[in-house]
Order: C-alpha cells, then structure tokens, then sequence
C-alpha cells in the first residue's frame, strides 16, 4: 500500500477500534468526545506524518497519540471530574489512563459491547444502522449520506438525535446478561441483515461502497462469532447466508456497469471460495434445534449457487419460502416463494396464487405476473410488465424489465 | 380482521399410509400453508401426532383415561392452522384448499377465536 492510502485505510480500521475504546471507558453519554479525541489523533497523523516522514509502526503510533490526547483533555476540563469520573472505576485521572487498553482483546470486547448497545431497540433502525457505520465501522459522514441516498445534513442529524436517545434511555456499553442475550442477539442479528441488505441491494449507484457495506456487515457478524457467548447456531446461518450473496458479486454487473440478473449470470464468476466458506458455517448453524429466518434464507441462498434448474433444487426452495414465510411475512418473499412453486408445481398452480397476493402497485409483483403470463396470455405478460415499468423505482430495475418487454 | 381456527378431522386416523402417500400430503400441506403465509394471514398451526396421545373422559366410576383418540371414538384430530380473514367466508375459502379434504370423510371445522377484551 502507497503511503497516500495508508491513512484513509488506517483510519477506516483503527479509528473504530480507538474510538469503541475510548468509548467503552467514558460512557455511551460521551460518545462524541470518544469520537472527538479520535478525530483529533487522525488529524494529527494527517499534520505530522507528510513532514516527518511516516512511523515505523503507524497503528502504535495512532494509540499513543489517541492516549496523550486522552491525558490532556482530562487534565484540561475541569468539568471532568463531575462529568465522567463517577461512571469510572478509578477516581484519579493517572489511574484513568491506566485503562485505555489498547489490546486486541478489549479492541474486540469493546467493539462487541458497542455492538449491542447501539442496536437497541430504543433506536430506530435507520439509526442503529447509521451509528453502527459510523462507530463500529468508521465510515465518513459523506459515505453514510451516499448509501442512505440522502446529504450529510440529514445523517447529522440522525446520529445526533440517536446519540441523545442512547444518553436519554442512559444505556451501557456492556455485555447483556445471559438471560437478556437471546432477545437482544434478535434486534444485533436484525440490524446486521439490514446493513447487508443495504449494500445488497442499495440503490446507490456507487458499487465500491456497497460492496463494503456487505464487508462490514460480515466482519461485525464474524465479530459475534468470536465470541463464544454470541457464537451461536443463527449467527453462523446469517454470516452463512451473506457469504452466499455474496460469492455473486462479480457476476453481477457487467462492462457498462448494469445490474446483470440472477439467470443471466456467467456462474464461472462466481466466487467459489465464498461458497465454501458459507457451506462451513450453515453446517456450524446446524447445531443446535433452533430454526431461525436466517436458517431458511441461507438454505434457499445456498440452492441458489447451484446453478443447474433441477426439480429438487425448485422444491427445496420452495419448502423453505413455505417455512420462511410463516416466520416472517414480507412481500418480497411471498414473491419469490410463488416464482418457486412455478419452478416446482408449474405455471398454471403459481398464476391462482399469484393473484391472491393482493401487491397491486408493487413492481416485483407486476414483473412476476409479467413472467408467469408469459406464454400463457401474452398480451396480459405486456400489460404487467408495462405496469411495472410505471412502479419501477431505480433505474436497474427500469432497464431489465424493458429487456424482458422487448421480447414480446 | 378476526382470527379462525381449522381444525382437521380424520375420519380415520388408524388407517395406515405408505410412506409416499405421506410425503406427498406433507407436501400439499406445507404448499397450501405456504400460501396463506405468502397473503399474511398465516398466524400458528401445528400438526398433532398419535404418539403420546391420551383421552381423560368423565363417567360415573370417575375420571378414566385411555390411550389415545383411537378406540371407539372413530374421528381424531390430525391438526389445525389459526388463519386472520376478515370474515368466515373468507376462512372458508381457506378451509376448502386443505389437503385433509382430499380423503373422503374427512372435515376441516372452521371456529372463529374468542377476542379478549382489549382496551385500545
């Protein structure tokens, strides 16, 4: 790596771990000066580094400064000993310096405590999903409004008021207690779906990003299962079901830099050594009795690397989208699980449950008809796909229904 | 929008099936569940096996129990599904898909579920 990437590389890795740090040892209440003292040792590194040349050790570097600047501010604010010294443990300012631990092992323990704390439900998802990128993942201001498709003004302000909230409802970084794990693993597991998601199938034109935001998602899943307390069998079956997406991601997009659909992939693109990894952890998944959501979608994700139509393949699909759907209800899945029983009961069968839907105005559901009519009533496939071109909502999905309308 | 119960009656529980004929009603079963999940008006359900199964009747002598809902009670209860629909008709509807009704005799019983008093 040149030495102009090295700080934003630096910073996107080591600004997380200090300021989860930073963070643990204050108190949530005073994240923003975690992230302050933070942004004060990269600024730093910024200044110094182009003159004097650039560490032998920059991540050593970046804690020693992040330490002193520690050090100075406490010995700086006199409000400190009213304001953060009672959530401590040490009274004395020397005594608190001796805790900023800089060790991997309480970079990965902070880091899993902010995990929990910020996808409470208290917040909104929106902004657990903000702070864990901004917090967990040191992703800019900039990046967070490109992927939420909005400007820097609104996720300022979203941060903001989710920090108030988490000051508000007064809650701890901290391990949750056994019996409080598995409610709130639940809304940790939601969060980290959704921020895949986001990148998966964001509507942002910037791939680059995306991409990272899948990254993310699993390095904070992967983050769970070092843990032996969080590594349990749904954790595995969502990391599982992101390495599975995730093996297509080359194939998705061609030359021009348009979204190449499922079906048209060249599968010899397909990232093999993803799918092996997805396949090692849906097994770790499978031990233990419980069923969750994740269970089923990595299971239906893994047919989906099979890329050969077999009747088995439809079938189990369409048993787990049965199965899925009696979980958790969503459109989208009531979508996919009738393109499956197309595959495995036929046309005819998918059309009569097709229509009992009732997703008028829903674009995914218009193309659906679209394909189920086709060959059936060719002039109602038009109509829907027609109809589905005035839902449309990103220019991707514009584009590839118009390919399927040509073909009539 | 209410809450149904369907509750499957065999006419005949003790009559034994190959294990093909069983696979493809499990089928059936789960595609027509799936097909109420997939309009969101699926709410719980549950198969209810023989093994374990025991019947306490009242008489004079007191409270007896026998093995079972076989013996001389011919019907049983194979399982039942609780479904939202916004009136009986349309839990009905549902009812009618049930693959338990491909065996002659058999019945699917439709029961709207007691509302408990809720103060919004």
């Amino acid at each position: 790596m040149n030495q102009a990437d090295l700080i934003p590389h630096l910073f996107r890795t080591e600004s997380r771990k200090i300021t989860a740090v930073l963070c643990k040892l204050f108190g949530i209440e005073n994240m923003e000066l975690a992230e302050d003292i933070t942004g004060e040792t990269f600024l730093s590194a910024l200044e110094i580094w182009p003159y004097k040349g650039f560490p032998e050790n920059p991540t050593a570097w970046l804690y020693t400064v992040a330490k002193n600047k520690t050090r100075n501010y406490l010995t700086r604010r006199q409000t400190f000993s009213e304001k953060i010294t009672p959530n401590l443990p040490a009274q004395e300012a020397d005594d608190l310096l001796s805790h900023i631990d800089l060790s991997e092992q309480n970079i990965m323990d902070s880091q899993l405590q902010m995990l929990f704390a910020i996808c409470h439900p208290v917040l909104p998802t929106e902004a657990q999903i903000g702070l864990a990128l901004r917090i967990l993942c040191g992703f800019g201001i900039e990046e967070i409004a490109n992927a939420f498709l909005t400007n820097k003004e609104t996720i300022n302000k979203r941060l903001f008021r989710a920090k108030e909230k988490l000051r508000q409802e007064k809650v701890k970084i901290e391990f949750p207690s056994e019996s409080e794990i598995a409610k709130r693993m639940e809304a940790v597991l939601a969060t980290l779906y959704l921020l895949y998601n986001e990148g998966y199938y964001s509507e942002s034109q910037d791939t680059v990003l995306r991409e990272d935001l899948c990254l993310e998602a699993m390095r904070l899943t992967y983050l769970l299962l070092e843990n032996e307390k969080t590594n349990q069998p749904p954790v595995n079956a969502l990391l599982a079901l992101m390495c599975f997406h995730s093996s297509r991601f080359p194939a998705r997009k061609n030359q021009n830099g348009e979204i190449v659909l499922y079906q048209d992939q060249d599968e010899t693109l397909w990232n093999q050594e993803l799918i092996v990894k997805g396949a090692y952890y849906f097994q770790q998944a499978s031990k233990g009795k419980t069923l969750s959501k994740y269970h089923l979608e990595a299971g239906i994700a893994w047919w989906h690397t099979q890329k050969t139509d077999t009747p088995e393949k439809w079938e189990n699909i369409l048993q787990m989208y049965n199965r899925l759907l009696q979980i958790e209800y969503s459109p989208i899945a009531a979508l996919n699980r009738t393109f499956a029983l197309s595959k495995a009961n036929g046309k005819t069968e998918a059309l009569r449950e097709a229509e009992k839907l009732c997703l008028t105005g829903n674009p995914y559901y218009h193309t659906l008809l679209g394909e189920l009519y086709e060959d059936i009533d060719n002039k109602k496939a038009r109509q829907h796909l027609e109809t589905a071109l005035t839902f449309a909502r990103t220019p991707a999905d514009r584009q590839a229904i118009k390919k399927k309308l040509d073909n009539f | 929008m209410d809450e149904f119960i369907l509750i499957f009656r065999h006419e005949d529980g003790g009559k034994l099936a190959s294990p093909e004929q069983m696979q493809a009603w499990m089928k059936q079963t789960m595609d027509w569940i799936g097909g109420i999940a997939a309009q969101n008006k699926y709410v719980s359900g549950t198969g209810l096996p023989f093994d374990d199964a025991r019947v306490v009747k009242a008489t004079a002598a007191g409270k007896i129990v026998t093995n079972g809902p076989f013996g001389d009670i011919k019907e049983t209860i194979g399982g039942y599904i609780v479904v939202r629909a916004d009136s009986v008709e349309e839990a009905v509807e549902f009812a009618k898909g049930s693959p338990v009704l491909l065996g002659e005799g058999n019945s699917v019983e439709v029961r709207k579920i007691a509302k408990e008093d809720k103060t919004q």
